[in-house]
């Protein structure tokens, strides 16, 4: 009765507009696609009349020809985002192999968590740019020093989820499998696990999206490639429309790398449709 | 089939529960005595925290007893010397349903069977299958996840699957406490057939009284905390149970009864509820 009256007022709601019904028939988001139109004619518009602050801003159009007649060919370009990608992924990778294995432990062991998590939450609120000098004096190189750094922004956020995962597995789930003959081990892998699946995909989600944030960041600072570098190359060099080539590529980057985190997690459990 | 029936006799004696966390002692269960027969339906009724689900925690091995011992056809499955261990011949059904979601129905169902290595896989899928199938045409639904499924269908597969394992005692903790009307009445007719068809001893937890008369064979109304039984109730209604029951002579007569103590122990749970708060 209530889903009833509640579907109707959404499409009372809906209706003027129309774009529901089209969304419906053609399977796309045509709200959306409309914003993103809107907003990058905003965006020209703006450039064009001198609006304030924006003498120095260079348009969408110069920067997607410039992106046309330059960039899209050039290697350098694709390298930098290779360089990017390729520590995103190292670091990432990197804190799910580390982090949720430790905190199943810190969770399911309560004398480790008694003495490990206070030192784990101390340096969690350490944001990971501040890592930066640390890493740069204590690792050899500069690519080591900024995958450390993208580690960090991962790290934690899965190590914390997965914890809180482990300590709200439903209590009923572990009775019941002990009552229907599981030992140990099978609950670990068939009721644990699955379990904590969806904390896992929670700290996947925050963590791809924390990482691109950090390697754009270490990357500017130390260095000597990638998107983020790009990107402050194009400033210091005065070519702004490199500044907003290299901001849309991590905007994309960072959108293809969710898409896949979000792609996987949706394979590993299934049963959340 | 008679050998069936003559197993899953259940004796409560004297059972009691003290918890103790921080020092103030709560007497859960105290002097608790019950005498179930193999292939009895029994409901137990109380108001909430009286310690029914302290009772049947003990019975399914999560939880150890303070005093007093419960037996389950002559051994011992609980008493304050008893490791707590749970297995598959008294599996519970829970209030808010513990199916694992991450698993489709079928693999819920045969988890028991074949994880104890009492049927292979093939066998087990062939017998979940026709339960499935006997206990309200389940068996279409066995591809699917759980979170696919009504509440009703849930309760049912987690029946089945508690079924599966040729329990001596089916244990339901309220299983259909937040349902509403309507889905309750159909799971009583549900619940009541697949009584017919696997009879085995069940233990009805609830808190209401016209559930538990239109059920059991026996209920017991509990005191609340600390819990005991505070009347025993034969339930001689024929069977199988018919809707028209419930406006019997015969019905109305055993409610009149006991609803005066039923009341009274929940009104006892309510002012304390209002003490504990104020």
């Amino acid at each position: 009765m209530a889903d009833a009256t509640a579907g109707q007022t959404v499409t009372a709601c809906n209706a003027p507009g129309g774009f529901s019904r089209l969304a419906r028939l053609t399977g796309v988001n045509w709200r959306g696609a409309l914003a993103v139109v809107a907003f990058v004619l905003g965006w020209e518009l703006l450039v064009r009349f001198k609006a304030l602050g924006f003498a120095a801003v260079p348009g969408p159009l110069e920067s997607l020809t410039a992106f046309w007649a330059t960039y899209a060919s050039k290697a350098s370009y694709w390298e930098s985002w290779f360089a990017s990608f390729r520590r995103v992924v190292a670091g990432f990778v990197l804190a799910q192999l580390l982090g949720i294995p430790l905190g199943l432990f810190l969770g399911t062991r309560e004398r480790l968590r008694e003495l490990m998590f206070p030192v784990l939450e101390l340096m969690r609120p350490i944001p990971p740019i501040a890592w930066v000098p640390l890493s740069i004096l204590f690792w050899p190189t500069h690519e080591l020093s900024i995958i450390f750094i993208t580690f960090i922004g991962a790290f934690f956020i899965i190590v914390i989820n997965v914890h809180d995962g482990v300590r709200t597995i439903k209590q009923e789930h572990l009775w019941l499998a002990r009552s229907l003959g599981a030992g140990e081990a099978m609950i670990f892998r068939r009721i644990v696990l699955p379990s904590v699946l969806p904390a896992i995909s929670v700290g996947m989600t925050l963590g791809i999206a924390v990482t691109w944030n950090v390697v754009i960041a270490a990357e500017m600072i130390a260095g000597d490639n990638g998107l983020g570098r790009l990107t402050w190359e194009g400033y210091v060099s005065h070519t702004s429309t490199v500044v907003i080539i290299g901001m849309v590529s991590i905007g994309f980057a960072g959108y293809l790398s969710s898409a896949l985190v979000s792609w996987l997690l949706h394979k590993l459990t299934p049963w959340r449709a | 089939m008679n050998d069936v029936l003559h197993q899953g006799a259940l004796s409560i004696r004297q059972a009691g529960k003290i918890y103790d966390p921080a020092g103030a002692a709560v007497v859960a269960l105290e002097d608790c005595s019950a005498e179930i027969r193999a292939g009895e339906f029994v409901a137990i009724v109380g108001p909430s925290g009286c310690g029914k689900s302290t009772l049947l925690n003990a019975i399914a091995g999560f939880d150890r007893l303070t005093s007093g011992e419960i037996l389950l056809d002559g051994v011992t499955l609980a008493s304050p010397g008893t490791e707590p261990r749970p297995g598959p011949q008294r599996v519970v059904v829970f209030q808010h349903g513990a199916l694992f979601p991450w698993m489709t129905v079928l693999e819920n169902v045969i988890y028991g069977p074949t994880r104890q290595r009492v049927l292979g896989a093939d066998a087990a899928r062939a017998k979940a299958l026709d339960m499935l199938r006997r206990c309200g045409g389940l068996d279409t639904a066995g591809q699917r996840y759980p979170g696919q499924l009504s509440s009703g269908m849930q309760r049912r597969v987690e029946i089945v699957r508690a079924l599966m394992n040729e329990p001596k005692v089916l244990l339901l903790d309220e299983p259909f406490r937040a349902m509403d009307t309507v889905s309750k009445s159909a799971m009583h007719r549900h619940l009541l057939d697949i009584h017919a068809l696997y009879p085995k001893t069940v233990l009805f937890i609830t808190h209401d009284l016209e559930e538990a008369l239109f059920l059991a064979d026996t209920v017991y109304v509990m005191t609340t905390r600390p819990g005991r039984m505070k009347t025993m109730l034969r339930v001689n209604l024929a069977r199988p149970r018919t809707l028209d029951m419930l406006v019997s002579h015969e019905y109305l007569e055993l409610k009149r009864q006991v609803v005066a103590g039923v009341h009274e122990e929940a009104q006892k749970a309510f002012e304390r509820g209002e003490r504990e708060l104020a």
